[in-house]
Protein backbone atom coordinates (compact mmCIF):
# COMPACT_ATOMS: atom_id res chain seq x y z
CA UNK A 1 0.00 0.00 0.00
CA UNK A 2 1.37 3.37 -0.82
CA UNK A 3 2.29 5.79 1.82
CA UNK A 4 0.63 8.51 -0.16
CA UNK A 5 -3.39 8.68 0.71
CA UNK A 6 -4.96 11.64 -1.38
CA UNK A 7 -7.90 13.75 0.17
CA UNK A 8 -10.40 13.05 -2.41
CA UNK A 9 -12.47 16.08 -2.65
CA UNK A 10 -14.99 15.62 -5.33
CA UNK A 11 -15.01 18.98 -7.75
CA UNK A 12 -18.05 20.80 -8.35
CA UNK A 13 -19.46 19.79 -11.45
CA UNK A 14 -20.41 23.67 -12.91
CA UNK A 15 -16.63 24.42 -12.47
CA UNK A 16 -15.05 25.93 -15.60
CA UNK A 17 -11.22 25.98 -14.92
CA UNK A 18 -9.69 29.15 -16.45
CA UNK A 19 -6.41 27.14 -16.96
CA UNK A 20 -5.44 24.15 -16.86
CA UNK A 21 -1.99 22.30 -16.88
CA UNK A 22 -0.96 18.89 -17.81
CA UNK A 23 1.73 18.10 -15.12
CA UNK A 24 2.37 14.17 -15.85
CA UNK A 25 5.60 12.88 -15.73
CA UNK A 26 6.71 15.66 -12.68
CA UNK A 27 7.36 14.10 -9.34
CA UNK A 28 7.27 16.62 -6.17
CA UNK A 29 7.95 19.41 -5.16
CA UNK A 30 8.07 20.35 -9.58
CA UNK A 31 4.13 19.74 -9.44
CA UNK A 32 3.82 22.32 -6.71
CA UNK A 33 6.27 24.61 -7.96
CA UNK A 34 4.83 24.48 -11.84
CA UNK A 35 1.46 24.90 -9.90
CA UNK A 36 2.27 28.02 -7.81
CA UNK A 37 4.18 29.46 -10.87
CA UNK A 38 0.66 28.90 -12.98
CA UNK A 39 -1.14 30.48 -10.45
CA UNK A 40 1.21 33.48 -10.45
CA UNK A 41 0.41 34.00 -13.98
CA UNK A 42 -3.98 34.19 -12.72
CA UNK A 43 -5.74 37.03 -11.19
CA UNK A 44 -6.87 36.41 -7.58
CA UNK A 45 -10.41 33.98 -7.80
CA UNK A 46 -9.66 32.24 -11.12
CA UNK A 47 -9.53 28.87 -11.11
CA UNK A 48 -6.51 26.91 -12.07
CA UNK A 49 -6.69 22.60 -12.83
CA UNK A 50 -3.88 20.51 -13.19
CA UNK A 51 -3.38 16.63 -14.15
CA UNK A 52 -0.60 14.51 -12.30
CA UNK A 53 -0.10 10.75 -12.29
CA UNK A 54 1.31 10.18 -9.16
CA UNK A 55 -0.15 9.87 -5.46
CA UNK A 56 2.48 11.73 -3.97
CA UNK A 57 1.49 14.80 -6.01
CA UNK A 58 -2.06 14.30 -5.37
CA UNK A 59 -1.35 14.30 -1.97
CA UNK A 60 0.85 17.19 -1.31
CA UNK A 61 0.20 19.75 -4.22
CA UNK A 62 -3.43 20.55 -2.58
CA UNK A 63 -1.72 20.68 1.29
CA UNK A 64 1.06 23.06 -0.61
CA UNK A 65 -1.70 25.00 -2.37
CA UNK A 66 -4.12 25.18 0.66
CA UNK A 67 -0.91 25.99 2.72
CA UNK A 68 -0.42 29.75 0.50
CA UNK A 69 -3.95 30.56 1.33
CA UNK A 70 -5.71 29.22 -2.23
CA UNK A 71 -8.84 27.52 -1.94
CA UNK A 72 -8.37 23.86 -3.46
CA UNK A 73 -11.84 22.77 -4.82
CA UNK A 74 -11.44 19.30 -6.30
CA UNK A 75 -9.23 16.31 -6.11
CA UNK A 76 -9.98 13.54 -8.10
CA UNK A 77 -8.45 10.55 -9.49
CA UNK A 78 -9.97 10.84 -13.48
CA UNK A 79 -8.08 7.44 -14.68
CA UNK A 80 -5.90 4.86 -13.40
CA UNK A 81 -3.05 6.64 -13.19
CA UNK A 82 -3.60 10.55 -12.94
CA UNK A 83 -5.36 12.97 -10.59
CA UNK A 84 -6.96 16.14 -11.30
CA UNK A 85 -6.20 19.25 -8.96
CA UNK A 86 -8.63 21.96 -8.97
CA UNK A 87 -7.61 25.14 -6.95
CA UNK A 88 -9.19 28.94 -7.18
CA UNK A 89 -6.42 31.73 -6.52
CA UNK A 90 -6.56 33.66 -3.29
CA UNK B 1 7.31 28.09 -18.75
CA UNK B 2 5.66 31.01 -16.86
CA UNK B 3 8.26 32.95 -17.90
CA UNK B 4 11.44 30.86 -16.57
CA UNK B 5 13.06 27.88 -19.22
CA UNK B 6 12.42 24.77 -17.53
CA UNK B 7 15.91 24.42 -15.98
CA UNK B 8 15.46 27.64 -14.42
CA UNK B 9 12.32 26.01 -12.52
CA UNK B 10 14.03 23.18 -11.62
CA UNK B 11 17.15 25.04 -10.45
CA UNK B 12 15.24 28.15 -8.39
CA UNK B 13 12.10 25.55 -7.21
CA UNK B 14 13.67 25.76 -3.70
CA UNK B 15 13.30 29.88 -4.28
CA UNK B 16 10.46 29.43 -6.08
CA UNK B 17 8.24 27.61 -3.24
CA UNK B 18 9.14 29.74 -0.73
CA UNK B 19 5.93 32.09 0.33
CA UNK B 20 8.00 35.21 0.60
CA UNK B 21 9.76 34.54 -3.03
CA UNK B 22 8.24 32.97 -5.44
CA UNK B 23 8.35 33.18 -9.22
CA UNK B 24 7.72 36.67 -8.56
CA UNK B 25 10.41 37.07 -6.44
CA UNK B 26 12.72 34.76 -8.56
CA UNK B 27 12.20 37.29 -11.30
CA UNK B 28 12.95 40.28 -9.23
CA UNK B 29 16.32 38.54 -8.31
CA UNK B 30 16.74 37.30 -12.29
CA UNK B 31 16.32 41.14 -13.39
CA UNK B 32 18.64 42.34 -10.10
CA UNK B 33 22.02 44.00 -10.59
CA UNK B 34 24.39 43.62 -7.87
CA UNK B 35 28.21 44.99 -7.15
CA UNK B 36 31.13 43.35 -5.41
CA UNK B 37 33.86 45.82 -4.52
CA UNK B 38 36.35 43.20 -4.08
CA UNK B 39 36.34 39.38 -5.01
CA UNK B 40 38.37 38.44 -1.88
CA UNK B 41 36.92 37.00 1.21
CA UNK B 42 33.54 38.68 1.79
CA UNK B 43 33.11 38.92 -2.29
CA UNK B 44 33.88 34.80 -2.60
CA UNK B 45 30.60 33.84 -0.54
CA UNK B 46 28.46 37.07 -1.03
CA UNK B 47 29.37 36.45 -4.98
CA UNK B 48 29.08 32.47 -4.98
CA UNK B 49 25.38 32.68 -3.12
CA UNK B 50 24.65 35.46 -5.17
CA UNK B 51 25.24 33.55 -8.53
CA UNK B 52 24.28 30.75 -7.11
CA UNK B 53 20.74 32.44 -6.21
CA UNK B 54 20.00 33.93 -10.13
CA UNK B 55 21.29 37.24 -9.29
CA UNK B 56 21.07 38.49 -13.14
CA UNK B 57 24.17 41.12 -13.47
CA UNK B 58 27.47 40.27 -10.83
CA UNK B 59 29.87 43.36 -10.80
CA UNK B 60 32.85 42.54 -9.96
CA UNK B 61 35.51 45.49 -9.02
CA UNK B 62 38.99 43.80 -8.61
CA UNK B 63 42.58 44.50 -9.84
CA UNK B 64 44.52 42.21 -8.10
CA UNK B 65 45.88 38.54 -8.52
CA UNK B 66 45.42 35.51 -7.43
CA UNK B 67 48.32 34.69 -4.34
CA UNK B 68 48.79 31.64 -2.52
CA UNK B 69 47.85 33.08 0.84
CA UNK B 70 44.64 34.06 -0.37
CA UNK B 71 43.42 30.39 -0.97
CA UNK B 72 42.58 29.81 3.04
CA UNK B 73 39.30 32.07 2.80
CA UNK B 74 38.87 33.12 -0.44
CA UNK B 75 36.52 30.58 -2.18
CA UNK B 76 36.40 31.46 -5.45
CA UNK B 77 39.81 31.23 -6.82
CA UNK B 78 41.97 27.64 -6.23
CA UNK B 79 45.44 26.48 -6.74
CA UNK B 80 45.92 26.80 -10.42
CA UNK B 81 44.46 30.10 -10.54
CA UNK B 82 47.67 31.28 -8.16
CA UNK B 83 49.03 34.38 -10.01
CA UNK B 84 45.58 35.17 -12.56
CA UNK B 85 43.79 38.09 -11.95
CA UNK B 86 41.15 37.42 -9.48
CA UNK B 87 38.63 39.07 -11.59
CA UNK B 88 39.21 36.31 -14.26
CA UNK B 89 38.84 32.92 -11.97
CA UNK B 90 36.27 35.07 -9.87
CA UNK B 91 33.94 34.74 -13.70
CA UNK B 92 35.15 31.65 -14.02
CA UNK B 93 34.06 30.18 -10.87
CA UNK B 94 30.59 32.08 -11.09
CA UNK B 95 29.95 30.66 -15.44
CA UNK B 96 30.32 27.28 -13.92
CA UNK B 97 28.29 27.68 -11.13
CA UNK B 98 25.25 29.77 -13.11
CA UNK B 99 25.16 30.70 -16.59
CA UNK B 100 22.16 32.61 -16.18
CA UNK B 101 24.62 34.96 -13.97
CA UNK B 102 26.18 37.90 -16.80
CA UNK B 103 29.39 38.70 -14.78
CA UNK B 104 30.88 42.29 -15.26
CA UNK B 105 34.60 42.92 -15.05
CA UNK B 106 35.72 45.96 -13.42
CA UNK B 107 39.54 45.08 -13.67
CA UNK B 108 40.35 49.05 -12.10
CA UNK B 109 41.16 50.31 -8.98
CA UNK B 110 38.44 52.49 -7.40
CA UNK B 111 38.54 56.55 -6.99
CA UNK B 112 36.89 59.31 -6.95
CA UNK B 113 37.17 59.62 -10.95
CA UNK B 114 35.72 56.26 -11.71
CA UNK B 115 33.47 54.67 -8.81
CA UNK B 116 30.57 56.91 -9.23
CA UNK B 117 30.22 56.05 -13.44
CA UNK B 118 31.05 52.40 -11.92
CA UNK B 119 28.10 52.18 -9.42
CA UNK B 120 25.34 53.73 -12.14
CA UNK B 121 24.80 50.74 -13.33
CA UNK B 122 23.88 48.55 -10.14
CA UNK B 123 20.97 48.50 -7.53
CA UNK B 124 22.58 47.05 -4.45
CA UNK B 125 26.22 47.41 -3.68
CA UNK B 126 28.32 44.81 -2.01
CA UNK B 127 31.54 46.03 -0.08
CA UNK B 128 34.20 43.47 0.42
CA UNK B 129 36.84 45.54 0.30
CA UNK B 130 39.68 45.45 2.84
CA UNK B 131 41.02 49.07 2.95
CA UNK B 132 39.97 52.25 4.55
CA UNK B 133 40.32 53.95 1.25
CA UNK B 134 37.89 52.40 -0.72
CA UNK B 135 35.70 51.97 2.38
CA UNK B 136 35.08 55.95 2.72
CA UNK B 137 35.10 56.30 -1.16
CA UNK B 138 32.11 53.52 -1.35
CA UNK B 139 30.14 55.00 1.34
CA UNK B 140 30.56 58.56 0.06
CA UNK B 141 29.89 57.59 -3.45
CA UNK B 142 26.73 55.37 -2.25
CA UNK B 143 25.57 58.30 0.00
CA UNK B 144 25.86 60.86 -3.34
CA UNK B 145 24.20 57.95 -6.08
CA UNK B 146 21.63 57.03 -3.22
CA UNK B 147 22.51 53.36 -3.30
CA UNK B 148 22.26 51.03 -0.48
CA UNK B 149 25.10 49.80 0.83
CA UNK B 150 25.69 45.98 1.97
CA UNK B 151 28.95 46.22 4.29
CA UNK B 152 30.61 43.59 5.63
CA UNK B 153 34.05 43.76 7.71
CA UNK B 154 36.25 41.12 9.17
CA UNK B 155 39.42 41.55 12.03
CA UNK B 156 40.99 38.27 13.40
CA UNK B 157 38.38 36.04 14.90
CA UNK B 158 35.56 39.56 14.50
CA UNK B 159 32.95 40.19 12.11
CA UNK B 160 30.28 43.23 11.54
CA UNK B 161 27.83 43.50 8.52
CA UNK B 162 25.18 46.33 8.34
CA UNK B 163 23.41 47.65 5.62
CA UNK B 164 23.86 51.72 4.71
CA UNK B 165 21.21 53.22 3.41
CA UNK B 166 21.13 56.59 3.46
CA UNK B 167 18.91 57.38 0.90
CA UNK B 168 16.40 55.57 2.68
CA UNK B 169 16.68 57.65 6.55
CA UNK B 170 19.53 54.52 7.38
CA UNK B 171 22.91 55.95 8.25
CA UNK B 172 26.22 55.92 6.26
CA UNK B 173 29.50 54.86 7.22
CA UNK B 174 30.63 58.31 8.54
CA UNK B 175 27.59 58.14 11.09
CA UNK B 176 29.34 55.84 12.95
CA UNK B 177 33.12 56.67 12.02
CA UNK B 178 33.26 60.52 10.82
CA UNK B 179 37.28 60.18 9.07
CA UNK B 180 39.22 57.49 8.46
CA UNK B 181 42.45 56.83 11.35
CA UNK B 182 44.88 58.18 11.02
CA UNK B 183 47.31 56.13 8.53
CA UNK B 184 49.62 53.43 10.47
CA UNK B 185 47.05 53.05 13.01
CA UNK B 186 44.94 50.00 12.16
CA UNK B 187 46.83 46.88 10.94
CA UNK B 188 45.05 45.16 7.97
CA UNK B 189 44.25 40.94 7.53
CA UNK B 190 47.72 40.77 5.98
CA UNK B 191 49.44 41.97 9.15
CA UNK B 192 46.52 40.96 11.97
CA UNK B 193 45.50 37.59 10.61
CA UNK B 194 42.10 36.58 10.05
CA UNK B 195 40.32 33.29 10.50
CA UNK B 196 39.58 31.61 7.10
CA UNK B 197 36.15 30.88 7.71
CA UNK B 198 35.12 34.47 8.91
CA UNK B 199 34.61 36.14 5.81
CA UNK B 200 32.42 32.71 5.32
CA UNK B 201 29.76 33.98 7.54
CA UNK B 202 29.95 37.88 7.12
CA UNK B 203 30.01 37.66 3.28
CA UNK B 204 26.91 35.20 3.47
CA UNK B 205 24.83 37.63 5.66
CA UNK B 206 25.89 40.16 3.08
CA UNK B 207 24.52 38.02 0.44
CA UNK B 208 21.04 37.39 2.30
CA UNK B 209 20.91 41.52 3.07
CA UNK B 210 21.66 41.82 -0.66
CA UNK B 211 18.92 38.82 -1.65
CA UNK B 212 15.96 40.49 0.52
CA UNK B 213 17.03 43.90 -0.39
CA UNK B 214 16.12 42.98 -4.34
CA UNK B 215 12.84 40.76 -2.70
CA UNK B 216 11.89 43.69 -0.82
CA UNK B 217 11.23 41.23 2.63
CA UNK B 218 12.25 41.30 5.75
CA UNK B 219 14.01 43.62 8.21
CA UNK B 220 17.36 44.81 6.99
CA UNK B 221 20.54 45.98 9.12
CA UNK B 222 19.39 49.51 8.44
CA UNK B 223 20.17 50.96 11.37
CA UNK B 224 21.59 47.98 13.00
CA UNK B 225 25.34 46.66 13.01
CA UNK B 226 25.94 42.99 13.54
CA UNK B 227 28.82 42.28 15.22
CA UNK B 228 30.11 38.63 15.45
CA UNK B 229 32.38 36.66 17.53
CA UNK B 230 33.76 33.73 16.69
CA UNK B 231 36.16 33.03 19.69
CA UNK B 232 33.19 33.61 21.92
CA UNK B 233 30.92 32.41 19.11
CA UNK B 234 28.20 34.79 20.04
CA UNK B 235 26.27 37.44 17.83
CA UNK B 236 25.68 40.57 18.99
CA UNK B 237 23.59 43.86 17.72
CA UNK B 238 24.11 47.63 17.87
CA UNK B 239 21.49 49.97 17.26
CA UNK B 240 22.74 52.91 14.59
CA UNK B 241 21.00 55.71 13.91
CA UNK B 242 21.98 58.58 11.69
CA UNK B 243 23.94 61.37 12.49
CA UNK B 244 22.49 64.82 11.95
CA UNK B 245 26.21 66.30 12.09
CA UNK B 246 27.36 63.51 9.54
CA UNK B 247 29.73 65.03 7.28
CA UNK B 248 28.64 63.41 4.13
CA UNK B 249 24.59 62.25 4.66
CA UNK B 250 24.10 65.20 7.84
CA UNK B 251 21.44 68.08 7.85
CA UNK B 252 24.45 70.35 6.64
CA UNK B 253 27.29 67.93 4.90
CA UNK B 254 30.51 69.20 4.96
CA UNK B 255 31.58 66.53 2.31
CA UNK B 256 30.03 67.47 -0.93
CA UNK B 257 32.78 65.71 -3.01
CA UNK B 258 34.45 62.42 -3.36
CA UNK B 259 38.11 61.98 -1.62
CA UNK B 260 40.98 59.48 -2.63
CA UNK B 261 42.78 59.48 0.93
CA UNK B 262 45.83 57.95 0.89
CA UNK B 263 46.71 54.08 1.23
CA UNK B 264 47.15 52.91 4.69
CA UNK B 265 49.88 50.57 4.49
CA UNK B 266 52.55 49.69 6.57
CA UNK B 267 51.32 50.15 9.53
CA UNK B 268 52.52 48.75 13.01
CA UNK B 269 50.17 46.72 15.18
CA UNK B 270 49.00 48.08 18.17
CA UNK B 271 46.35 46.11 20.16
CA UNK B 272 42.87 45.90 19.07
CA UNK B 273 41.97 48.89 17.91
CA UNK B 274 38.50 47.70 16.00
CA UNK B 275 37.23 46.46 19.59
CA UNK B 276 38.65 50.01 21.24
CA UNK B 277 36.96 51.86 18.69
CA UNK B 278 33.41 49.87 19.15
CA UNK B 279 33.70 50.10 22.39
CA UNK B 280 33.69 53.64 22.57
CA UNK B 281 31.26 53.81 19.78
CA UNK B 282 29.06 51.90 22.00
CA UNK B 283 29.96 54.07 25.10
CA UNK B 284 28.29 57.12 22.94
CA UNK B 285 25.22 54.88 21.79
CA UNK B 286 24.73 53.93 25.71
CA UNK B 287 25.35 57.81 26.81
CA UNK B 288 22.95 59.18 23.80
CA UNK B 289 19.94 56.33 24.24
CA UNK B 290 19.64 57.60 28.36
Amino acid sequence: MSRWNPIIIPAPSDLSADETFDLKGEVCPYTFVKSKLALEMMESGQILQVIVDNAESATNVPQSLTNEGNAVLGCEQINATDWMITVRKK
Amino acid sequence: MFGFTNDQIYRYSRHIILPDVGGVGQKKLLRAKVLLVGAGGLGSPAAMYLAAAGVGALGIVEFDTVDLSNLQRQLLHRTQDVGRPKIDSAQDTINALNPDVKVVKHPVVLDSTNVMDIIADYDVIVNGTDNFPTRYLVNDACVFAGKPLVDGSIFMFEGQATVYDAAHGGPCYRCLFPTPPPPGEVPSCQEAGVLGVLPGIIGSIQAIETIKLILGKGDSLKGRLLLFDALAMEFREMRIQKNPDCPVCGDHPTLTTLIDYEQFCGAPFPSNPLKQALKEKETVEVASSR
